[in-house]
């Protein structure tokens, strides 16, 4: 082949820099970033624009305004009189997020681990059942779940006048649940002191009990220890104390109940929805964690001389966990998420107090849904940290 | 005595096998499946008599309320009294709506063809027996959603039905359907984007994707219809539907992406080197060898993705889009059909399962058959 190397030794000299990769790679995100930054000059422009032709004033001024709606459901002291503010909608929504999103990671931890080991049972028709249920919860929208629930299930409960007493303590009816109302007395403080110093005594125990073991070899049931000081203690100090917890009792007038403490219907509807649902996730993640535990483990572990319990306390579990805890905090992550959409049946959510209704009455739109996504996205950062440290410090340590 | 051999000085000894002998009764055939499955231990006999005792309290009254004591054609709830089981009344009366939601009726011809189409030209996307997958997959992506919108929206001579008209499992099935299309490729882009080796690009898809899964849908859908307006220029006014996809389609992609990374992780890096050292450009080898093998390992990831996706459209019935939930939960507040909620909600529920258990039976048939036995 002619080649005039010259010439092409030229033409490559030129247009080399063209195809130099380095070269290539910064171009292309350079105009990437200026594109996106074009993008983000063109909506700020729109936005202003349309701000100011609909006269809405940006900032968190609005926090400050009070908000003029009751919350059915408050954690802290909230009221409309005493002026309380959007930025107290925040707080109050906030907190109940928190609520039932703890309720309901408890709860459907308990129900999933069940239906997990369940569907694992050698009883073919116990596995089968528990199959046909999580096949069918997992396939139905969340949130019809929750709509049946609050509007089929809760509301077909009898009315307040027909409520269902058990020991004429408790009262069910389709609004919700009646409970007697805790009246700490002074000294009450004292008794909730003594259950921090129990607890901070059983942290203390295991270690000992353990450093013990190390040392000697001998165990020391701390189970059972622990839950005695936990009882013992704080019994005593509110013995000591004159037993400083009265209960107000609830009493059914004509149409509502006098004293007491009246829980939301849409409590236990949007626990229900969230738990069931969760629940059978969980079941599928843990079936697949013990599943992925090998046989031989369970029988290398009776060859030792390990009798069934500790065998699954101290070899199965740890290992089942290793696989079972990831997806498993990502489902807690995606309950709380999901708990947002307690706004479709009232649930005084975040979302539904401080996205619906302050946004409707302050119009806001851009900081109110700003400052929820934000809330969501540092739970969000949160877990996934938590999740890099579980992981670095459970993962397998390979040669 | 012809079976013992008689040999003097040595013990008896048999010479022939006895004939064969069934196994235990109690070892074989239902009794020995019983045993085995149901009754092996005390405390699996206990669990077997109390979930029998369970599914006897509940199985037999539900079937007499939903079949028996059922009532399925009545004008209003006036004639659910003296019913004792579900009163369907409102099912056929509306099923129309559930359907189609507003669609004028002369028209709804055109929403089963639209939907018979669909079905036909993803007969050979699905399934391997019917041939033409490769242009029935090209079409289903670029020419269908063509057709769709003119036999939808009206066009060429077709009456025009706005957008807000659509409703029911029609408005359901469409906006899962463009949100699955849309999602996937820019899915990919974003894995892709969060793999490159170009800092900027890989920050940017990073920060996208995280933000989308850290936020529920619902906050994206308020976003998308309070929000999104103040960003389009003055006299464009995207309509309410397209808003409500614009921001299911971003927070759907973001998930399709984390799913699609985890194919593109579980390939050896030498497949790549490969590609490179056949003398494949970026593009190229992600087309030909990358994408085609990560693809294939997430499909049931894909799938399970899509099956959520189904599944949140529900939500965009808290934003006042006509869909088959809102359908079913508008139908009771009318005065007409009051007090049938189990009824219209159950309706819908089966209507959901039918399609979510479709597509993860679809998932599990497809897992099994493209299963090339090289991961164990």
């Amino acid at each position: 082949m002619a080649v005039d190397s010259q010439a092409s030794g030229g033409r490559q000299g030129a247009a080399s820099w063209w195809y130099d990769p380095k070269f290539r790679s910064i171009a292309f995100q350079v105009a990437f970033v200026l594109a996106l930054v074009g993008l983000g000059v063109y909506l700020v422009h729109n936005t202003l624009i349309n701000l100011e032709k609909r006269n809405i004033k940006t900032g968190f001024d609005f926090l400050f305004n009070p908000a003029g709606f009751e919350i059915p459901l408050t954690l802290i002291p909230y009221s409309v009189e005493a002026g309380s503010t959007h930025g107290a909608v925040f707080i109050v929504g906030l907190l109940n997020t928190f609520l039932i999103s703890a309720m309901g990671i408890v709860l459907a931890t308990i129900l999933g681990f069940i239906l997990g080991v369940l569907r694992l049972s050698n009883n073919w028709l116990v596995s089968r059942l528990v199959g046909v249920y999580i096949e069918t919860v997992r396939n139905v929208p969340l949130l019809l779940q929750f709509l049946f629930w609050h509007f089929a299930v809760f509301q077909s409960l009898p009315l307040v006048r027909q409520a269902i007493p058990i020991f004429d303590t408790v009262f069910i009816h389709n609004r919700g649940l009646t409970i007697p109302k805790p009246l700490p007395q002074p000294g009450f403080l004292v008794v909730v002191i003594s259950v921090f110093i129990a607890i901070a005594a059983i942290v203390y125990l295991k270690k000992w009990a353990r450093r013990r073991q190390d040392a000697t070899g001998e165990q020391f049931p701390v189970f059972w220890v622990s839950l005695g000081v936990l009882i013992a203690v704080p019994l005593l100090a509110s013995a000591a104390t004159g037993f400083p917890l009265t209960w107000e009792y609830a009493h059914l007038g004509r149409f509502r109940f006098t004293g007491g403490l009246g829980i939301q219907i849409e409590l236990f509807s949007a626990l229900a929805a969230l738990t069931v649902y969760t629940s059978s996730f969980i079941a599928e993640i843990v079936r697949a964690g013990i599943l992925a535990v090998s046989k031989g483990q369970q029988e290398a572990s009776y060859s030792l001389g390990v009798r069934p319990a500790p065998t699954l306390r101290l070899v199965i579990i740890p290992q089942a966990l290793r696989v079972i805890v990831p997806p498993l905090v990502s489902q807690y992550l995606n309950l709380t998420k999901n708990s947002s959409l307690g706004i479709a049946i009232g649930y005084p959510d975040l979302f539904n107090v401080f996205g619906g209704i302050s946004l409707n009455q302050s119009g806001q739109a851009i900081e109110i849904v700003a400052m929820c996504m934000v809330v969501y996205l540092t739970f969000s950062l949160l877990i996934s940290l938590y999740m890099n440290w579980y992981n670095r410090r459970i993962s397998l340590v390979e040669r | 005595m012809s079976e013992f051999a008689n040999d003097p000085g040595r013990s008896f000894y048999r010479t022939e096998n006895i004939p064969q002998s069934s196994p235990p009764v109690s070892t074989i055939g239902v009794l020995g499946w019983m045993r085995a499955n149901l009754f092996s231990s005390p405390f699996n006999t206990a669990l077997t008599l109390v979930t029998l005792y369970l599914l006897y309290s509940v199985v037999p009254p539900l079937f007499q309320w939903a079949f028996i004591d059922s009532l399925l054609v009545g004008e209003s709830n006036k004639d659910c009294r003296g019913i004792a089981g579900a009163c369907w009344v409102l099912v056929p009366k509306r099923f129309g709506q559930y359907i189609y939601g507003f669609y004028p009726e002369p028209e709804r011809w055109r929403v089963n063809l639209t939907f018979i189409l669909f079905f036909l030209n993803l007969l050979p996307v699905l399934s391997d027996r019917v041939p033409g997958r490769t242009f029935a997959a090209l079409f289903l992506v670029f020419g269908f959603p063509v057709v769709a919108f003119v036999l939808l929206h009206g066009a060429f001579g077709l009456e025009s039905v706005p957008t807000n008209k659509w409703g029911g499992l029609t408005l359901t099935l469409v906006f899962a359907s463009v949100a699955i299309l849309f999602s996937l490729p820019i899915g990919i882009l974003l894995a892709l984007g969060r793999r490159s080796e170009m800092p900027v690009i890989r920050t940017i898809c990073v920060a996208f994707i995280e933000l989308w899964r850290a936020v529920p849908l619902i906050t994206v859908l308020f976003m998308a219809s309070f929000v999104l307006p103040l960003f389009t220029p003055e006299g464009v006014n995207a309509n309410e539907l397209l808003r409500a996809l614009i921001g299911f389609t971003m927070f759907s992609s973001a998930y399709m992406a984390e799913v699609v990374r985890g194919g593109l992780q579980a390939l050896p890096k030498g497949q790549t080197e490969a590609a490179q050292a056949l003398g494949l450009n970026y593009w190229k080898s992600m087309q030909l060898i990358i994408l085609p093998q990560a693809l294939k390992i997430v499909i049931p990831g894909i799938v399970n993705t899509f099956i959520a996706l189904f599944k949140d459209t529900a939500l965009v019935s808290i934003i006042g889009l006509f869909d088959l939930l809102l359908v079913a939960r508008s139908a009771v507040t009318d005065p007409k059909w009051l007090g049938l909620e189990h009824e219209s909600y159950i309706f819908a529920a089966v209507i959901y399962f039918i399609f979510c258990f479709g597509m993860s039976r679809y998932s599990l048939w497809l897992e099994r058959k493209l299963d090339t036995g090289h991961r164990t």
